[in-house]
């Protein structure tokens, strides 16, 4: 009996079951003015969870900048969008899929991608690039890590970038950078976000708002089935025990063939006029997206569920408005012209059904072979669900004096094995081993693939153009200090675009939190609002959506708190695209630097050192505080990339982040053709500081020698300190001087042999 | 002259062969849809890259039973030219227009990334405009390029000079060392014996502009345009 279940009757310990509060349970009864059924707890369980209705981030998440000049359409739709010039839009945004991918790492990941990349073609953009920010834990046994612990690191690491590369390569959209980290905090709780970029015709753009009553409401893609049910309610807002390998069954399946299916099919449908208005069903399926294009419309939906294409018999009606089941599309289509849209999806052998219209009145009516199932007033279950201003409360200050932080070698030490071991820890490593196993190139714009510039770079055929992109966040450091923290993340961000030559303008953001009803997560959670607000407006980079994802933490130990930035740059001329290589002997390496401040006191540096990706690696030491950043000079550092890049004056550029200087260099030295450096380092630091700080507000150039005089020229128009420091060396070598001794000397081959096979040899893969 | 690029379900290519034949060469191009068994006129049909169907069950063994494939078959029985790229090298091995089969990678893992091939016979429409012996800059993706076929079937290729291109490392030295996926005789690519059907797995296609990184696969295409310009001067 397909009803038996909605004969279950609601009690407020019912209610309590399905996560929902008394307060919650109070709300509904006084929305619905009655007492919900089954079915109508279930919808109100998962709209109004934190995953669907962004309860406890809403308030703090109304003090980040939205508005811009080129935003077309900021958060609150599938994705946002902003105008690139030519009549071109580019929608884009970035999503978690973490709970999953730790439960199921394959398809965890595998619908990370494809969930988001439905969030980017229902707008009505193609999707041209894909982007993954993943942390995992330390993959090599070490005093914070078992070997059994790091193994099962590694599985999960191997079984995300599978399903990653599974996903996208197969939908055939370039899977072009992002940004892969290691901490023992993310062991059992993994981050995979993955961000999706489309473009569109301006005046072509979609949106997910149920218009004109009587309207058909079409059901299309992949049939229904019992997978994924209290995905977003029971997955993404709980934090994890135990038993959570018991929610396997709570994850979805992926696949990526229907949804290429469905990416050509929907495309196609729009262009015939006829289809009103489009949303995918993601987190909280058939219920989310029917609610919320009316709500957004103004409108009420009802649909009959023995209409809707189902892959079992005997599922309830709790079942199938719950169920997550991927690679689904809601749409609204003109009346009498509902043929032309399923003669589309015909065409590509896809089902397309009409389950019901758009009515009058504002309810989401849902029946069950005629029989009512559920009524419940769209707006208030889309928009009005609870919004919490959780406690806050500052951590208890870090008790640290200059025990804990990094104690610097003595003067005159020799480097280099430490350099090498830097190279080689899995964080700075190359990342070829994974990148390689994603298709970065099909669609043949890819100008700028993983590595080979700051930003990954796609061209736009149909004009000069092109655009940059980059994913950024450094939990240690929001850990350590979450406002400062998320400013990097942001900042670096935007500086990698910049160094590609392209101009930011525009960000998304994914927030990782541990539990919201923690006080202690809540001020980390608040302090990084701060710090991404503060830094967009001042970096003229709006967010224009993104995803909060809570309750990353598993028996009670939260993650870092990781807010990830993606942002996206224009380069008005793909041709001048800066890459990290460099390209030419005897070209003058010149370090640009935006800092404003003096070098600090030995004690202040060491403290600044100890959050370093090389305190951590040689002394096993995260402690200390983020470096000090100014906003307003990472600004006028990311002009003057802009006009240098536009001026033709530099042969490439390289921004300094995790390892510092000598990182940056080796890697502008690994990805040219055999080209060495010399180099002689700022005696006023410490020498490791100097060759391993990682404090924002530098890039490394290469500039050819009759421009070095116009670089500097425009380092001072930007109130930028440059200075050369080097030359590109033709003898295959890297050597850093110190006070006139050289603390780093070793042959490139060497060196690249520990950066680029580092990550395979960790992974025990041949 | 007049390509054409057949789409099947889950071709993501398709667009990539289209855009260097229409708009890097700039000569005549259309689309074929995997259900038309009418090739539109077409001098020479690309069965693109991408993941026909999924690759379910088998990379290219579903795309063989398309509409469209029978008529690919009997445009290539009359020595029209076809060449398959990647998953449609795939489908002319399923279809049996090419000897031999593709496994898995050695490694068991999707790779991407570019590869050196060298020309081995410059006596087919599909690299008459190369030089014997040149190596080209191409770049490889896939999970199933491992190709394989018994050893009678080796020697038939050899002898006929059927293997058009061989995976080998940048100086063209140690062919096995630029090996991405074990595949037989570091064969990248071969052809029919009539030599009017050619199927390899690195991607031409997505190697026509210096900005891409090389343009080495525009040799590909040039001899196609050769070839097709030869045979109209020869039949005009």
């Amino acid at each position: 009996m397909a009803t038996a279940q909605t004969e279950i009757k609601v009690t407020p310990q019912i209610a309590a079951e399905h996560g929902i509060t008394p307060e919650e349970y109070a709300r509904i009864q006084e929305i619905l003015g009655r007492v919900p059924n089954i079915t109508e707890l279930g919808i109100f369980t998962v709209m109004w969870s934190e995953h669907c209705s962004y309860k406890s981030s809403k308030v703090h998440l109304k003090r980040l900048p939205t508005r811009g000049k080129l935003v077309v359409q900021g958060p609150g739709e599938n994705a946002g969008v902003v105008d690139i010039g030519d009549g071109l839009v580019a929608a884009f945004k970035i999503e978690s899929h973490n709970h999953p991918s730790y439960v199921e790492p394959f398809q965890g990941a595998t619908t990370g991608v494809g969930g988001i990349l439905r969030d980017i073609f229902t707008m009505g953009a193609r999707p041209i690039a894909v982007l993954d920010s993943l942390r995992f834990g330390e993959i090599t046994a070490s005093p914070t890590t078992s070997e059994e612990d790091a193994a099962k690191n590694r599985r999960i690491l191997d079984g995300v970038v599978r399903g990653v590369g599974s996903y996208g390569n197969c939908f055939g959209v370039p899977t072009i950078g992002g940004e892969v980290a290691f901490e023992p905090c993310y062991a059992q709780n993994p981050l995979v976000n993955a961000l999706a970029l489309g473009i569109a015709r301006k005046e072509e753009i979609f949106l997910a708002k149920a218009k004109g009553i009587g309207n058909p409401v079409i059901y299309v893609g992949a049939k229904t089935g019992r997978d994924g049910i209290h995905g977003a309610s029971l997955l993404a807002s709980a934090e994890f025990t135990e038993e959570s390998q018991q929610k396997r069954p709570n994850v979805q399946v992926g696949d990526p063939f229907m949804e290429k299916l469905l990416l050509e099919a929907c495309l196609e449908a729009m262009k015939t006029g006829a289809v009103v208005a489009i949303q995918d069903m993601g987190a909280a399926g058939l219920t989310c997206s029917t609610c919320e294009m009316a709500s957004r419309g103004a409108t009420g939906i009802e649909i009959d569920l023995a209409k809707v294409p189902q892959r079992e018999t005997g599922m309830t009606p709790y079942e199938i408005m719950l169920s997550e089941s991927q690679e689904r599309m809601l749409l609204v289509a003109e009346k009498g012209r509902e043929h032309e849209v399923l003669a589309v999806f015909k065409k590509w052998g896809l089902d397309a059904t009409v389950v019901g219209d758009v009515t009058d009145g504002g309810m989401l009516v849902v029946k069950d072979h005629g029989r009512l199932a559920a009524q419940i007033p769209a707006h208030p279950l889309a928009e009005e669900g609870p919004v919490y201003n959780r406690p806050i409360a500052e951590p208890t200050p870090r008790k640290e004096t200059e025990n804990d932080w990094y104690k610097f070698a003595a003067e005159g030490a020799n480097l280099t094995a430490n350099f090498q071991k830097l190279l080689a820890s899995p964080t700075i490593a190359s990342k070829r081993w994974i990148t390689e196993q994603y298709d970065s190139m099909v669609r043949t714009n890819t100008l700028a693939g993983p590595g080979a510039s700051d930003a990954a770079v796609v061209r736009l055929k149909e004009t000069k153009r092109a655009l940059a992109l980059a994913t950024d966040g450094n939990g240690r450091w929001c850990q350590l200090n979450p406002k400062v923290g998320a400013m990097h993340a942001v900042a670096e961000a935007a500086r990698n675009v910049a160094t590609s030559g392209a101009r930011p303008i525009a960000a998304t953001n994914c927030l990782n939190f541990g539990s919201p009803e923690k006080p202690e997560v809540m001020w980390q959670f608040s302090q990084a609002i701060d710090g991404v607000g503060e830094a967009c407006v001042a970096l003229g980079t709006p967010i224009t959506g993104g995803n909060v994802s809570f309750y990353n933490e598993t028996l009670g130990k939260s993650i870092y708190p990781t807010p990830v930035i993606g942002i996206l740059g224009i380069l008005e001329d793909a041709s001048k695209i800066l890459k990290v290589a460099f390209r030419n002997v005897g070209d003058a390496i010149v370090l640009l630097d935006g800092a404003t401040f003096r070098t600090p006191a030995p004690l202040q540096q060491a403290r600044e050192l100890s959050s370093s990706e090389y305190a951590k690696t040689i002394a096993g030491i995260v402690a200390g505080e983020p470096p000090a950043i100014d906003l307003h000079a990472e600004k006028r550092l990311i002009d003057a990339m802009v006009a240098l890049a536009e001026a033709g004056t530099v042969r490439s550029a390289h921004d300094l982040s995790d390892g510092g200087l000598a990182v940056a260099l080796a890697e502008c030295c690994f990805a040219s053709n055999g080209l060495g450096a010399s180099v002689e380092l700022d005696a006023a630091a410490a020498a490791e500081f100097a060759l391993f700080g990682e404090h924002g507000t530098r890039a490394i150039l290469s500039v050819a020698p009759e421009q070095v005089a116009a670089v500097l020229a425009t380092a001072r128009q930007y109130d930028l300190g440059a200075l050369q420091i080097g030359k590109v060396t033709g003898d295959n070598a890297l050597r850093i001087q110190y006070k006139g001794v050289a603390v780093v000397s070793a042959p490139i081959p060497t060196l690249k042999d520990q950066w680029a096979h580092s990550l395979e040899r960790n992974l025990k893969i041949q | 002259m007049k390509f054409g690029v057949v789409v099947f379900p889950g071709s993501n290519c398709d667009h990539d062969a289209f855009h260097a034949i229409g708009h890097v060469l700039q000569k005549p191009v259309e689309f074929i849809w995997h259900q038309s068994e009418d090739l539109h006129q077409c001098d020479a049909v690309i069965l693109p890259g991408g993941f026909s169907y999924g690759d379910y069950l088998r990379t290219g063994a579903i795309a063989r039973f398309s509409p469209v494939m029978k008529s690919v078959e009997k445009f290539a029985n009359s020595g029209g030219l076809v060449l398959g790229i990647c998953n449609g090298f795939q489908i002319l091995l399923e279809a049996g227009l090419l000897p031999g089969a593709m496994m898995r990678n050695s490694g068991l893992r999707f790779i991407c990334k570019h590869v050196h091939i060298r020309v081995e016979s410059t006596s087919s429409p599909f690299t008459c405009a190369a030089q014997q012996g040149q190596i080209l800059t191409i770049p490889i993706a896939h999970s199933d390029g491992n190709y394989t076929c018994d050893a009678a079937t080796l020697k038939e290729l050899d002898k006929n000079q059927q293997i058009l291109f061989r995976y080998t490392s940048g100086d063209g030295k140690d062919d096995a060392a630029g090996n991405p996926n074990g595949s037989v005789a570091n064969i990248a690519g071969i052809c029919n014996r009539a030599r009017n059907v050619a199927g390899l797995m690195p991607h031409p296609e997505r190697a026509v502009e210096q900005m891409l990184d090389s343009n080495d696969g525009l040799v590909v295409f040039r001899s196609m345009i050769e070839a097709l310009v030869g045979t109209a001067k020869a039949t005009a």
